[in-house]
């Protein structure tokens, strides 16, 4: 639930979403769900000559299960704020 | 719970890429919890490098949600412009969790 809401504060912001397959989509995240299913807007892929595959595509759907890493904003995350939680839902607390 | 559900896209060409590598276009008509769809009208776009995309007819598919890793809105607009016959690529590598 953590991550979900964090991920839920990073809505509008632009982020980059590497899949488990390499394809590495940037776009503005749109939103998210329990699943960690992450909508973009205004999507590109960033190596467009290797992968053709989704030129025209601009809105995209991506399957949590898929995403490898999501790279946020440098100023996207607070790490003291996450530390904190983390540590509190570790406890259970 | 709200979130980024398919509703906004049913009845609307979509593009989805499949765990295998796979790229399918049709029209999406269902969906659930899951992400398994239902595809009305689809095709699958063939990618290689050694010839232009190819289009393979596949009419009314159910694809299941385990297997799906993208469903991209397909710009029609975007999309008329492209030249499928003279684009070559690679197929897109398959999904290792």
């Amino acid at each position: 639930m953590l991550f979900f809401s964090y991920f839920k504060d990073l809505v509008g912001r632009e982020v980059t979403v590497e899949l488990k397959n390499d394809l590495a989509i940037r776009g503005t995240l749109h939103s998210v769900d329990q699943y960690l299913n992450i909508k973009l807007e205004n999507t590109r892929v960033v190596d467009q000559d290797k992968y053709p595959h989704m030129l025209s595509v601009r809105n995209c759907f991506i399957r949590g299960s898929v995403v490898r890493y999501v790279q946020l904003p440098p100023d996207g995350v607070d790490i003291e704020l996450l530390h904190d939680a983390t540590r509190r839902e570790a406890r259970g607390s | 719970m709200s979130g980024p559900g398919l509703e906004s896209l049913v009845d609307q060409t979509i593009s989805v890429i499949t765990n295998d590598g796979r790229n399918i276009v049709g029209i999406l008509k269902g969906f659930d919890q899951a992400t398994n769809i239902i595809l009305d009208e689809s095709h699958e776009r063939v990618y290689s490098t050694k010839e232009g995309v190819q289009l393979l007819v596949l009419g009314l598919y159910i694809i299941r949600g385990d297997n799906i890793s993208i469903v991209g809105e397909l710009d029609e607009e975007l999309d008329s412009h492209l030249d499928l016959s003279s684009l070559r690529a690679h197929p897109l590598k398959p999904v290792i969790h």
